[in-house]
């Protein structure tokens, strides 16, 4: 049950909403154990507490009751100011509205976490530079995101949470309000992020999303109702896909 | 499948092994596991019913791979018939649905666990479509067959989550009464 790498680590997590009457269990009793260099999907209809178990493990909410460790020290019992700096070093978050600075351009959006983390405008300006690159957006480093389309926000948003090289990226619904077109660029990162070894939980109700992932895990009610393992090819072979036998 | 291979000598007669090297073209990686004895065995198949004839190239051995296909009027007849057909969605619907109903029936096992069963492999191969469709250089042929196979997939998953979602309140009925 113990991994000992677990980049990500819950037990008996849980989370209320609201008081008395409306009390409502949002996440109840959750454990997981995300190791280095696996992507997990979860997925769930809305309301299922998906959403509210991404806060919880990137420490931006804090829980009612249980433990979260990320890469071997607890979080949960951090206090604000150190919790804020496990938020900014240690995860990258990706939200499914991007959450850009619209006074900032692309590359200053990006390299914004870099220098809250205390890294010199030089250093922030090139790791920006390359991120961008990488999300096929260099010519575009000096747009507001005003002036960028849905899916290149969003790649600008993915860009800004790798810039401090973060242990884990946390993606909710991140391709939400895309179109397909968009959705398969960012899925196409994602795959590239993946087969780079990045560690990677994205909370999604969008099934082809959820297919990325190397790990499902499903959510009604605030609990795991399917833990499930996809990654591993077809014993027919892609052929059995069309209804060809291998 | 036969009726694929006697479309691809409409046009002209061929060997095997092109008909092979087209049809592979055409899937890409989904048509790795095609082997071009398939394609013979099709083939002779055909010629038999007499919907192609065969020409051998003279003085050497009789070989598969030096036989020349051609299509027969039948043969004709056949691709041209094939190609109005109007594709009946499949089946496998209706049985899963069918056995749903029969397990819930019988008692014989839990329609919700069923369900997630077929999920979890429909997910599996919705995975290694779309890594498929992903490694597909743009506007290749294969990439859009890989396409439809993903959109088809996304489909049957969302009348899965309709299937769940049924199949639960029948339980929770069945407990409340």
């Amino acid at each position: 049950m113990n991994e000992p790498n677990a980049v990500l680590r819950a037990r008996g997590l849980t989370r209320t909403h609201g008081q008395g009457q409306s009390r409502v269990l949002a996440v109840d009793e959750v454990s997981l154990d995300v190791p280095q260099g696996q992507t997990l999907a979860v997925t769930g209809p809305s309301g299922c507490g998906k959403s509210t178990l991404l806060h919880l493990l990137g420490g931006l909410e804090r829980p009612t009751g249980g433990e979260v460790w990320v890469a071997g020290r607890r979080v949960d019992t951090l206090s604000e100011r150190a919790l804020a700096r496990l938020r900014r070093r240690s995860v990258g978050f990706v939200f499914q509205s991007f959450h850009l600075v619209e006074e900032l351009s692309a590359a200053e959006n990006v390299e914004l976490p870099a220098l809250l983390a205390g890294r010199s405008r030089r250093q922030a300006r090139r790791r920006a530079g390359l991120l961008l690159d990488r999300v096929g957006l260099a010519e575009r480093a000096r747009h507001l995101p005003s002036q960028l389309s849905g899916g290149q926000r969003q790649r600008v948003a993915i860009a800004r949470a790798l810039v401090n090289d973060p242990l884990v990226v946390l993606a909710d619904e991140p391709t939400g309000n895309l179109d397909s077109a968009a959705t398969l660029e960012v899925l196409r990162i994602f795959e590239e992020l993946r087969a780079g070894g990045q560690t990677l939980v994205i909370v999604t109700h969008d099934d082809r999303v959820a297919a990325t992932a190397d790990r499902l895990i499903s959510m009604r009610d605030g609990m795991f109702v399917d833990d499930t393992w996809l990654a591993g090819a077809h014993p027919r072979g892609l052929g059995g896909l069309i209804g060809l036998e291998g | 499948m036969q009726d694929a291979v006697l479309a691809m000598l409409a046009k002209q007669p061929a060997h095997g092994y092109h008909l092979h090297a087209l049809l592979r073209r055409a899937l890409g990686p989904l048509g790795e596991s095609m082997n071009r004895g398939q394609i013979y065995v099709t083939l002779s198949r055909a010629e038999r019913a007499g919907l192609v004839v065969c020409e051998r190239t003279e003085g050497l051995p009789e070989r598969p791979e030096r036989k020349v296909y051609a299509l027969t009027a039948a043969g004709h007849q056949r691709v041209a018939a094939w190609l109005a057909e109007v594709g009946r969605p499949k089946p496998d619907l209706a049985e899963f649905h069918l056995k749903l109903f029969a397990a819930a029936a019988a008692r014989l096992a839990d329609p919700v666990e069923l369900v997630a069963a077929q999920r979890r492999e429909l997910l599996r191969r919705l995975r290694e479509a779309h890594q498929a469709a992903l490694a597909e250089p743009a506007g290749s042929g294969a990439g859009l067959l890989l396409e439809g196979v993903v959109l088809r997939l996304q489909a049957d998953l969302r009348w899965l989550e309709s299937c769940e979602r049924a199949w639960s309140t029948v339980d929770d009925e069945a407990e409340d009464g």
